[in-house]
């Protein structure tokens, strides 16, 4: 029944596993680079060839090339700034709702029969279905871009804060309780940090629809914007402009999530320990 | 954390008149008397469903549809059976949870050392063992330099090996500060290398009190130990021939 007797058990004889060569692996993530470059060389030489028509698809260096031009003349940066400055203000708006709202009907229990069944139902609505109605409701100025990209943002944050708040260990809080901590401070050390996860994850998502958003707004009656360059390059043929334009949402795109991720790492250290294990 | 003064061991560190439980129709508790004096360790022993967890977390405070009166006098603190450490705070920032005022890291610091994890203090709770996790558990309730541990089945989800390291730590600790401490447990033998008194929880009331009288650190080869095993084992319905 002593420990020191028993402590003494022999180690489990098991075969270890032959360590993987770290080297192998980058050598595979470079052969995974392999076919988008095969395909970007193919449309290449297709566009120079005359494969591709020019006004159907330019060739890749055509468009790096218009890019670099509007780049140096400013073009791009004032457009570029003027769909970020839609996106920042719609996130803004639609996030911060999402977190009051989400926080409300998470945390309440009046908030959550009051708040939670609308939500419900207006998620069942394609919010770029709504843009006829917001024409009326709105216009088709600025308001219009930002509403669009406020709906997309609110309702990945809202539930994913919801559901974060709603699935934080009970057993949790109770500790918090044992150790005396009152309402607010259950709040600040147990609630927000248990939600996070779920929040960043809500984050990523609606970054994502308020591209989207940001997309179908532009293509109204838009005087800036990258949206707008693309649709001004349209109607006088301009194929490497409209490309540029779905480059630079792409990156946009990959930019914002890389900055999430690092964020989230950044944030949520106590989650590689996790791992670790 | 200097042993308590002996002249703070004096009268009871917990009492409860009447404590009475009911989920729906289900009575869980119904009518618990209890006392537990200053420096006295007293194991809740009953079978599965018995109520003896509900009846913890009414003691701690964690059940506001509790009928009855009870009352800690002094500072109490609890260990559960699963650590539940804030896996977003380090060991330290654990321990420290809800302690405010001058010299809170040199009390943690401490309070780790006892549980022989001075070390630790910058690990995450995922980093450690199941055993490890459990003693900063511990020292999280002991930090709090409480007069009274209510601990719930606070070895039950360790392997054998570590319950009974546990199980000879918290002796020590007891001997060392001197706190009052209610163990709730479904291990006969548990509760009684551990416990000056066991109470016996059946149809929801203590339904025998027996007091153990083993001295402070029993053998589990003393004879009048396997004599109450029986007797308690008996009493809890499980035959042993």
């Amino acid at each position: 029944m002593t420990g020191p007797a028993l402590a003494e058990a022999p180690a489990p004889v098991v075969p270890s596993p032959a360590p993987r060569r770290p080297r192998a692996r980058t050598g595979r993530r470079w052969w995974r680079l392999a076919s988008p470059v095969a395909l970007v060389v193919a449309w290449e030489a297709a566009a120079r060839s005359g494969l591709l028509a020019a006004e159907k698809l330019p060739a890749p260096s055509t468009v790096l090339a218009t890019g670099a031009r509007l780049a140096a003349d400013g073009t791009l940066g004032t457009h570029l700034l003027d769909s970020l400055t839609r996106a920042a203000l719609g996130l803004l708006i639609g996030g911060g709702l999402a977190l009051a709202l989400g926080a409300a009907a998470g945390l309440l229990r009046l908030g959550d029969d009051l708040v939670d069944p609308p939500v419900q139902m207006a998620r069942m609505l394609p919010h770029l279905g709504l843009v006829p109605l917001l024409i009326i409701w709105v216009g088709i100025g600025e308001s219009l871009k930002v509403t669009l990209v406020a709906l997309g943002a609110f309702f990945p944050i809202y539930f994913n804060l919801y559901a974060g708040i709603r699935d934080i260990d009970e057993r949790l809080v109770e500790a918090a309780r044992t150790c005396g901590l009152g309402a607010a401070a259950r709040l600040r050390h147990v609630v927000l940090p248990g939600a996070l996860p779920a929040l960043f994850l809500g984050l990523r998502l609606a970054i994502g629809a308020a591209w989207l958003s940001l997309v179908v707004g532009e293509q109204v009656n838009a005087q800036t914007g990258v949206g707008f360059l693309m649709m001004e390059a349209r109607e006088f043929s301009q194929t490497d402009v409209v490309v540029l334009g779905l480059l630079v949402y792409a990156l946009l795109g990959l930019a914002s999530d890389l900055l999430i991720r690092y964020a989230e790492r950044r944030t949520l250290t106590w989650r590689r320990g996790l791992r670790a294990t | 954390m200097a042993t308590r003064a002996a002249g703070d061991l004096t009268g009871p560190v917990l009492t409860a008149r009447a404590v009475t439980r009911s989920f729906g129709p289900a009575v869980v508790l119904a009518g618990v008397d209890l006392t537990v004096a200053a420096g006295e360790t007293v194991a809740l022993l009953g079978g599965s469903g018995s109520g003896k967890s509900t009846l913890l977390r009414v003691l701690a405070g964690l059940d506001d549809d509790a009928g009855g009166t009870h009352r800690v006098h002094g500072a109490a603190a609890v260990v559960f059976q699963e650590h539940r450490l804030l896996p977003w705070k380090r060991v330290a920032d654990n321990v420290a949870l809800g302690l405010t005022g001058p010299g809170v890291g040199d009390r943690v610091d401490r309070a780790l050392a006892e549980v022989g994890l001075a070390d630790r203090g910058r690990a995450w709770p995922a980093e450690l063992s199941g055993g490890q996790a459990q003693r900063v558990a511990v020292a999280r309730a002991l930090v709090r330099e409480p007069d009274l541990l209510l601990l719930d089945e606070p070895f039950g989800a360790l392997d054998a090996l570590t319950r009974l390291r546990m199980q000879g730590l918290l002796r020590r600790l007891r001997a060392q500060h001197g706190f009052a401490a209610l163990l709730v447990t479904h291990d006969v033998e548990e509760a009684l290398l551990l416990a000056d008194r066991v109470l016996l929880l059946d149809g929801g009331v203590i339904a025998e009190e027996v007091p153990v009288g083993l001295g402070p650190a029993p053998s589990p080869d003393d004879p009048a130990l396997g004599a109450l095993r029986r007797r308690l084992l008996d009493r809890l319905g499980v035959p042993t021939s």
